[in-house]
């Protein structure tokens, strides 16, 4: 036994966290005006852009998913380490490396140039469209290919004995797994696309491009009309409330799993035809994935020279941030999770964190600090604050599973040893846990690096984090420092994420 | 002397009661068809399970309420004796302090017993390295260090061939006899309990039955233990 309390408080603090700014915010509502027709209209395109996205991408992964799930090729491992990328990729970061492909001077419209076709614009709804792709259908692709997985092999093997093609494979085996999947997907790339910031700001803008999560941001940045963030915040936490409380109800897998490298023998899809089509699906994904990725470098080695020193001061604080949140996570996930082994309500609250709009954690904490000191003080902090509470409900999901295999597996024998408190601690629940505790702690790091949210709220123009410096930059029209800026952002994302993760598998000889 | 006092146990349909004492020292076999309890009653001993009714008594003081770690109980289970992430000696040294923090002494001790047990040099070790007889010894280091006055067996040496097994009996015996523990182990062969247990329970029918001597028992079995034994 471990004491609870720790975790209880930790539990409660949350609660208190998340609920503390919306309540702020209901409570300075009460003054506000009802939504204008400006506000109907973000509600409006953010219903739009969400229901766009989720829907292509979980289209589009569905012969991606089934290509990997079917073929061994060379490589397969490596790309569907590159489908984890985006969870770790700064989304400031990948809009560039968009931009340099379909943007207005991108490789696209060189092309069509080339070719006399007329130029496409990337901004609006298809440009937010197209980087909820880019990041959602890798994840879509890795729930769907999980639920591939868990398709017993010997299923497959009963049905090549039968000698079934693959239409009747589709008809008997994938398809019911994907009526019980895909709704899931579709939820939870719903809910991730409705509280999109960072894409909005930087492709979308404008009257016929602006959600909800970005109309806060105006209201409260441009206009200080802190009545109007409020009402805009009240509507936000419904819609991503209900979305998100779905998704969870209906989700089933995250993508965050392991074991998705076992390689699967198949019997019913070995024609030429099947063979060329899965090929194609497979290149032309990677291609998507890779050739933005590649621009980042490319573009982002060019302009490294250029980049001036406050990107540098910007990634010292950025580090630092990244630091302080990544601890708070950790120390909420191991608090929580150990108490969580007794009370199944304590992990509920930890993914209350799901539903959590960060700008309206923000309005809201901004609301509290106001009347009392200068909110810009406590930017760092509060963007750590916020970093925290949104990663922690993917690292208790790591987590948590790691804590009760071992206390399942060892409890009994601790027990019985009288292991409690600190010793049971370090000598069962630590050691067993530390994979997922690297993973989670590498997660919650480059998440909380690569994040533009909160922080455009609160920093003043003397203080930034490197996400934040970069978007200046290119607010300025610097591109080049800001390719610069966004590769180093990049690697700095990566080698955080490496270490935490690495420091956990190493010695893992058990 | 264990005393089990009108001791009983319901889980939905199951129920298991047993009412009767062990005698210090003595080596007491479980035999009964699998799924009768064998292992409910150990797991009631060693405090994982909660009883419905009645009390658990070693030496007249109550122990029914105490949890695992504090009766003076050494359990070894099927499988997960060992943690695999912590090396032998480490596993070992847990009996003799939770918190790992050993003087001197205390890791001589771990020493000795691993020389006893016949694993010389092999402290520094992961479980994982070892064959399955040389963990089943090292298990059995962990129960010698703890000099704990029960020794509970839930078939440990089961993965092991019949050869194995015999051998590892045997060293149970010996140590038993050494620091003058109580043994109770769960067997579903009959000749295990030849082999070391002179007393035996039949567990069978929701009840468990009196110790009584092994080869009578074995020569003239009661119903329950006929259908099971097949004679």
């Amino acid at each position: 036994m471990t004491r609870d309390w720790p975790g209880i408080a930790a539990a409660a603090s949350v609660a208190a966290l998340i609920a503390g700014p919306v309540l702020a915010v209901l409570w300075f509502a009460g003054g506000g005006a009802l939504p204008g027709p400006g506000d109907w209209a973000a509600v409006r395109f953010t219903l739009l852009q969400a229901t766009l996205s989720a829907g292509l991408s979980v289209a589009l992964a569905v012969p991606v998913a089934r290509a990997l799930a079917r073929r061994q090729f060379a490589g397969r491992r490596v790309l569907i380490t590159l489908l984890g990328a985006p969870f770790i990729l700064p989304v400031i970061v990948a809009v560039l490396g968009l931009l340099a492909v379909f943007g207005r001077s991108g490789v696209l419209n060189l092309g069509l140039g080339w070719l006399g076709l007329p130029p496409v614009q990337i901004y609006g709804l298809h440009g937010v469209v197209l980087a909820h792709v880019f990041f959602n259908l890798p994840l879509a692709t890795r729930i769907l290919l999980q639920g591939w997985q868990q398709i017993p092999a010997e299923r497959f093997r009963l049905a090549a004995s039968l000698g079934l093609g693959p239409a009747q494979v589709a008809r008997i085996l994938e398809r019911p797994m994907l009526r019980a999947t895909v709704p899931g997907a579709l939820l939870v790339i719903f809910a991730i696309c409705l509280s999109s910031f960072a894409v909005a700001l930087t492709l979308g803008g404008g009257p016929r491009a602006t959600t909800v999560e970005l109309a806060i941001y105006q209201a409260f940045r441009f206009d200080f009309d802190l009545g109007r963030a409020a009402v805009l915040a009240l509507i936000q936490t419904g819609l991503v409330g209900a979305a998100a409380l779905a998704a969870l109800r209906v989700s089933r897998g995250d993508g965050l799993g392991a074991g998705m490298d076992r390689a699967l023998r198949r019997w019913d899809a070995n024609s030429l035809a099947l063979r060329v089509q899965d090929a194609t699906v497979l290149t032309l994904a990677a291609l998507f994935l890779l050739v933005p990725l590649s621009m980042i470098v490319i573009k982002g080695l060019a302009g490294l020279p250029h980049m001036p020193n406050s990107v540098y001061s910007a990634l010292i604080v950025s580090v630092c941030v990244s630091l302080l949140s990544m601890s708070l996570t950790m120390l909420l996930t191991l608090t929580m999770g150990l108490a969580a082994l007794r009370h199944g309500w304590i992990e509920a609250i930890g993914l209350l964190g799901v539903a959590m709009s960060p700008l309206v954690l923000g309005t809201g904490l901004f609301i509290l600090i106001n009347p009392w000191l200068n909110p810009s003080s406590l930017a760092l902090p509060v963007t750590a604050l916020a970093n925290a509470l949104a990663a922690l409900p993917f690292a208790l999901r790591v987590v948590l599973p790691a804590l009760r295999r071992a206390e399942h597996d060892f409890g009994p024998l601790a027990d019985g040893l009288g292991m409690a408190g600190w010793a049971r601690l370090r000598w069962l629940y630590l050691p067993r846990a530390r994979p997922a505790l690297g993973f989670a702690a590498g997660l919650s790091a480059a998440l909380s690096m690569g994040d533009l949210g909160v922080i455009t709220l609160f920093a003043d123009p003397q203080q930034a984090t490197l996400p934040l410096q970069m978007y200046r930059l290119m607010g300025a029209y610097r591109m080049e420092a800001a390719a610069g800026a966004g590769l180093l952002l990049l690697a700095a994302s990566l080698a955080i994420f490496w270490t935490f993760d690495k420091g956990g598998r190493s010695d893992a000889d058990a | 002397m264990l005393t089990l006092e009108q001791l009983r146990i319901t889980q939905g349909d199951f129920s298991l009661t047993a009412d009767f004492s062990v005698p210090q020292g003595a080596r007491l076999a479980l035999i009964g068809p699998s799924g009768a309890g064998k292992s409910t009653l150990l797991n009631l001993i060693a405090g994982y399970l909660e009883p419905t009714a009645g009390r658990v008594l070693w030496q007249g003081r109550d122990i029914t309420g105490q949890p695992p770690g504090q009766r003076p109980v050494s359990m070894l289970f099927q499988d997960n004796n060992h943690f695999p992430h912590l090396s032998v000696a480490q596993n070992i040294g847990l009996g003799l302090r939770p918190d790992l923090r050993l003087s001197a002494a205390q890791h001589e001790q771990v020493a000795q017993a691993l020389s006893r047990v016949g694993l010389d040099g092999l402290g520094g070790r992961k479980p994982g390295t070892l064959s399955g007889g040389q963990q089943s010894r090292a298990a059995l280091a962990r129960v010698l260090v703890q000099r704990r006055a029960l020794v509970l067996l839930d078939e440990p040496f089961s993965a092991l061939g019949p050869a194995l097994k015999a051998e590892m009996l045997d060293l149970v015996a010996a140590l038993v006899t050494e620091t003058g523990a109580t043994l109770l182990m769960v067997s579903h062969d009959p000749d295990d309990a030849r082999r070391i247990a002179p007393l035996a329970s039949v567990v069978a029918d929701g009840t468990v039955s009196a110790p009584m001597d092994t080869e009578t028992l074995l020569a003239t079995p009661p119903a329950a233990l006929r259908a099971y034994l097949g004679a």
